[in-house]
C-alpha cells in the first residue's frame, strides 16, 4: 500500500511539471510576450524597445531557462543597466547587494506577481479560492446526498415506474450544461419577464454575505449537472448489489423490504459512487468556471478567465498549478478510498 | 398586422385543455410512484390451476391513468402542430408559425419513421432501435435537429429572414412581433423575437443548427479516429507503449479543458501556427487508420491491395492536405491551385481542439475494450492462424467492441455539442455575429434578466439535442444488450 501511494505520488509530480511547463509554454510564446509587453509599457513601441524591453526583465531566455527561474531551481535574472541601476528578479531596484534573494521560484514559496491585478499572486489565489470553496461545498451538500437519494430510489427496484421517472430525471440533468441551466433559472426566477423574482441573478454580494437568495441558483446550476451522473452510477450498482445472493437469502428469510434496502445493500452500493463523487470533483471545475462567469462571483473560476484572458502568465501558472493539483489528489483518494472500502480488496 | 400570440386564436379552446391534462397528468405520475413504494408494484399471482395472472389493484390502476392521460396529453400538443400546418400563424399563433415553417422537417421525419419502422427488422441494430421507446424519442429528437440543419444551412428552406440583416426598430422585441414595414413577400413577423442587434432569433436559430450538426459528429469521428488508433495497440501490446500513451492520455485529461481552450483559441496562439501544427498531426490519423486497415486485410492479394491503396490513400491524401494547408496561416503546403477548399481558420481551431480534448477519453475506453477482448477465443485462434497484430486487432478486436463504442459514440456527440457550446459560452474561437447556439446564448446572457427569449431559445435547442443524443444512447445500449 505504501509503495502504491508512493508510486502514484511520482506520477502525479511528474504530471504536474509537464503540464506547468505546457501552460508555460503556451503563455511564453513570443506574440503573447509582445502583447505583454505593449500593455505593461507602451501601444506604439516599436519592435526593437519590445525586444529590449523583454530582454531587460529575462523573457527572451530559453524555455527550459525560464522556467527553471519560475520552479526556483535556476538563478532569478538580473540586469545592470548602462547607468550602472541593477535590477533583478528577486530583489527590489535599490536592494543593496548583500540583501539581494538568488532564487525565487515555486519552490521558495514565491509564486510571483500578477500584472493584472497588481498584487501578489499567492493572495489573490487564496483568496479567491476561499470564496469558491464556499461554493464548492454548498455544491457538494446539495448534489451528494441528493443523487444519492435518486439512484438508490431508482436502482433498488429496476424497472418500476420510479425508476422510469427518475432515470429519465437523471439522463435530463446531465443533458443540461450549467450554461443551458443558468440561462434557464435566470430567465424563470430571476427576470423580470416571467415575473417570478424570487432569486438574484447576480452572486457578486454572495462573496461577502451568501444568503438564501443570491446564492440559491449558482450552486443549484452546478450540483444539478453533476448529480445526473452519480445518480445513474449510484443506480448501476444498486441494481447490481439488489440481484446479488445474499440480498436474496434475506428476502428469504423474511426480512422486511426497507431492511433489505437499508441494512444490506446500501453499504455495499455505495463504494462504486464514492469513486465517482472524487472523479466528478475535477468535472465541477469546469462547472464553477462557467458559472462563476455567468453569475459574476469573482471566485477561482472567475480568476482563470481573467487571468487567461489577459495573459497574465505568472497568475495563470498558479491557477493551473492549483487545478491540476485537485484534479491529481482527487485521483489519489478516489482510488484509495475504493481500496480502503471495498473488503474483498482490503482483506485479500 | 398584430403581434402574435404564443397560440393564437385557436388557444382559447386548446390552452384550458392542455392545462387541465398537464395537470392530471402530474398527479397520476406522482400517485403511480407513491403507489409504486406504497405496493410494491403490481403482484404476479400464481392461480391453483397453475396459470399466473396479474393481481393489479391500485398500482395498475394508477399506471393505466397515467398512460391515458399522457395518450391525451401528447393528442393536444399534436394538434397544436398539426393546426399550425395547415392554418399557420392565424390559427396557433407562434408555435402555429413555427410549425408551418418547419413543414419540410415534419415530412422527411414521418417518411424516415415510416419506412424504418416498415423494415426494421431487415436493419440489423438501428432497426431494433425502434422496438424502445425511449431511443425513438432520442432518434426523434436527433433527426428533427439534423434534418432542420440542414435544410437551413444548404436550402434555406426554414428560415424566415436573413441571419445577419438587422430591421430597425425589431431590437430585443418579444416573440410575435409583427416586423416593421415588412413588404410583400417578406415574412410577416420575428417569430421568436429580436436579438439585441434587432436580427431574427428564429432564423440564426436554424442556422446556428447547422454548424453544430455539422462540427459535432465530424469532430467527434476524429477524436475517435485518434482514440481506436492509439488505444487498440495500446491494450494490445501493453507494456512500455501502454505505459507512454495512458501517461500523455492522462495528462492532457488532467488539464481543465477551459483552461486548455484559452491557451489554444487566444488569436496571439493562433498567429504562432500552434493548432495548425495541431490540425497536421490530428488529422493525419484517420488516413493511418484507413491505410493500416486495407492494408492488413489484403496484403495478401498484392495485385488488388498496391491499386487499391494507392486511390484510397491519394483521394484522402489530398483532401487531407486541402484542410489543413491554408494560404494565410503557417501551414501553407499545397498551391492554391490544387487548394480542394479552404476551412474558416476560426472553426479550425475551435475543431482541433475539440478533438484534442476528446481523443483521450476515447483512447481510454478503446484500451480498456481491448484488454478484455485480447483474452477471448477467436484472438488466440487468429494467433495460431499465424495473423499479423494490425489484423487481430482492426479485423477481431474492433468489430467485437463495436457496441460499447456506438453507445459512447452518441453520447460523446452530445457531449462534444456541449464543448462547442461552451466555447461559444466564452467567446472563443467563432466570430461573435457567428449564429452557432453557444456564442448566441453568450450574446443574450447580458440582457437576461429583462429580455430572456434571445438566450432562452438556443439554450433550449441545445438541451433537446443533447437529451435526443443520450436518450438513443440509452436505448442502443438497452436494445444492444439484448441479445
Amino acid at each position: 500500500m505504501g509503495l502504491f501511494i508512493l508510486r502514484r505520488l511520482g506520477v502525479m509530480l511528474l504530471t504536474a511539471l509537464c503540464l506547468t511547463f505546457i501552460v508555460f509554454f503556451l503563455t511564453n510564446l513570443y506574440p503573447n510576450l509582445e502583447k505583454l509587453a505593449k500593455t505593461q509599457g507602451n501601444f506604439r513601441m516599436t519592435d526593437e524597445a519590445v525586444a529590449s524591453w523583454l530582454d531587460d526583465r529575462g523573457y527572451i531566455d530559453n524555455t527550459f531557462v525560464k522556467y527553471g527561474r519560475w520552479l526556483g531551481v535556476v538563478p532569478g535574472w538580473v540586469t545592470e543597466k548602462d547607468d550602472g541601476i541593477v535590477t533583478g528578479q528577486c530583489f527590489a531596484e535599490n536592494a543593496p547587494v548583500e540583501e539581494r534573494a538568488t532564487f525565487c521560484g515555486v519552490l521558495q514559496g514565491d509564486w510571483g506577481f500578477s500584472l493584472v491585478f497588481k498584487d501578489e499572486v499567492s493572495n489573490i489565489v487564496a483568496t479567491r479560492l476561499a470564496a469558491t470553496g464556499k461554493l464548492m461545498g454548498f455544491v457538494l451538500l446539495v448534489m451528494v446526498p441528493m443523487s444519492l437519494i435518486v439512484g438508490v430510489l431508482a436502482g433498488m427496484r429496476e424497472g418500476s415506474g420510479l425508476d422510469r421517472s427518475l432515470s429519465t430525471f437523471s439522463i435530463a440533468t446531465t443533458a443540461t450544461p450549467e450554461y443551458v441551466s443558468g440561462v434557464i433559472f435566470i430567465a424563470i426566477f430571476a427576470s423580470s419577464a416571467f415575473g417570478l423574482k424570487w432569486f438574484k441573478g447576480s452572486a457578486t454580494q454572495a462573496i461577502e454575505n451568501a444568503t438564501f437568495e443570491n446564492f440559491t441558483l449558482p450552486v443549484l446550476t452546478i450540483a444539478l449537472y453533476g448529480m445526473g451522473y452519480i445518480a445513474r452510477m449510484t443506480r448501476a450498482s444498486m441494481t447490481e448489489v439488489m440481484t446479488a445472493q445474499y440480498i436474496r437469502t434475506a428476502r428469504l428469510k423474511g426480512v422486511s423490504f426497507g431492511n433489505i434496502v437499508l441494512k444490506h445493500a446500501l453499504r455495499n452500493a455505495l463504494i462504486a459512487p464514492f469513486t465517482v463523487i472524487m472523479l466528478q470533483i475535477p468535472w465541477l471545475l469546469n462547472g464553477v468556471v462557467i458559472v462563476e462567469t455567468l453569475f459574476n462571483y469573482k471566485g477561482f473560476g472567475w480568476l482563470l478567465v481573467q487571468a487567461a484572458g489577459n495573459n497574465d502568465i505568472e497568475l495563470l501558472l498558479a491557477v493551473s498549478v492549483v487545478s491540476v493539483v485537485v484534479v491529481l489528489i482527487t485521483q489519489l483518494i478516489s482510488d484509495i478510498g475504493y481500496v480502503f472500502l471495498n473488503p474483498r480488496i482490503r482483506i485479500s | 398586422m398584430d403581434a402574435l400570440t404564443w397560440t393564437g386564436p385557436l388557444g382559447q379552446f386548446l390552452d384550458p385543455a392542455l392545462y387541465v391534462l398537464s395537470a392530471v397528468f402530474l398527479v397520476a405520475v406522482l400517485v403511480q410512484i407513491v403507489m409504486s413504494v406504497a405496493t410494491g408494484g403490481s403482484r404476479i399471482v400464481t392461480n391453483p390451476d397453475g396459470t399466473l395472472s396479474s393481481a393489479g389493484g391500485a398500482y395498475d390502476l394508477s399506471a393505466t391513468a397515467t398512460r391515458w392521460t399522457g395518450f391525451a396529453l401528447l393528442l393536444v400538443i399534436l394538434a397544436y402542430i398539426a393546426l399550425g400546418v395547415f392554418g399557420g400563424p392565424a390559427t396557433t399563433g407562434i408555435i402555429g408559425g413555427m410549425s408551418q415553417q418547419l413543414i419540410p422537417v415534419w415530412i422527411a421525419l414521418i417518411v424516415t419513421f415510416a419506412l424504418s419502422i416498415t423494415f426494421k427488422r431487415k436493419l440489423g441494430l438501428y432497426g431494433k432501435l425502434f422496438d424502445s421507446t425511449v431511443g425513438m424519442i432520442g432518434f426523434a429528437l436527433v433527426m428533427f435537429w439534423v434534418y432542420a440543419g440542414a435544410m437551413a444551412g444548404l436550402f434555406d428552406w426554414i428560415t424566415t429572414h436573413d441571419s445577419l440583416s438587422q430591421v430597425s426598430g425589431m431590437k430585443n422585441k418579444v416573440p410575435g412581433t409583427p416586423m416593421r414595414g415588412a413588404e410583400d413577400g417578406e415574412y410577416a413577423w420575428y417569430l421568436l423575437g429580436g436579438d439585441n442587434l434587432a436580427r431574427d432569433v428564429f432564423s440564426r436559430l436554424f442556422k446556428g443548427a447547422w454548424i453544430v450538426v455539422q462540427i459535432a459528429p465530424l469532430a467527434t469521428l476524429f477524436a475517435f479516429m485518434v482514440g481506436i488508433t492509439l488505444g487498440l495497440p495500446a491494450g494490445y501490446y501493453g507494456g512500455r507503449l501502454d505505459a507512454f500513451l495512458s501517461f500523455l492520455a492522462n495528462l492532457i485529461l488532467a488539464f481543465p479543458v477551459i483552461l486548455l481552450f484559452y491557451l489554444l483559441v487566444t488569436p496571439e496562439i493562433v498567429a504562432t501556427g500552434i493548432p495548425n501544427y495541431m490540425a497536421t498531426v490530428l488529422f493525419v490519423f484517420p488516413l493511418i487508420f484507413v491505410g493500416v486497415l486495407l492494408n492488413s486485410r489484403y496484403y495478401t492479394q498484392p495485385s488488388f491491395r498496391t491499386p487499391l491503396l494507392i486511390i484510397v490513400l491519394g483521394i484522402m491524401g489530398w483532401i487531407y492536405l486541402s484542410l489543413i494547408s491554408d494560404g494565410g496561416t503557417k501551414v501553407a503546403v499545397l498551391p492554391e491551385f490544387l487548394d480542394l477548399f479552404d476551412i474558416d481558420p476560426g472553426i479550425l481551431v475551435v475543431f482541433v481542439s475539440v478533438v484534442f480534448v476528446n481523443a483521450p477519453t476515447v483512447f481510454r475506453i478503446v484500451r480498456g475494450l481491448a484488454l478484455d477482448i485480447k483474452t477471448r477465443d477467436y484472438v488466440a485462434a487468429a494467433q495460431t492462424r499465424g495473423e499479423g497484430p494490425w489484423y487481430i486487432m482492426l479485423w477481431e478486436i474492433l468489430p467485437n467492441a463495436r457496441g460499447p463504442l456506438i453507445v459512447d459514440f452518441c453520447l460523446r456527440i452530445g457531449y462534444t455539442t456541449i464543448l462547442l457550446g461552451t466555447l461559444g459560452f466564452f467567446g472563443l474561437g467563432l466570430q461573435s455575429e457567428s449564429p452557432d447556439w453557444g456564442t448566441t446564448i453568450n450574446a443574450g446572457r447580458r440582457l437576461l434578466s429583462v429580455y430572456p427569449h434571445a438566450a432562452i431559445a438556443p439554450a433550449l435547442s441545445l438541451l433537446t439535442l443533447v437529451l435526443g443524443l443520450n436518450l438513443l444512447a440509452d436505448g442502443l445500449r438497452e436494445e444492444s444488450l439484448k441479445d
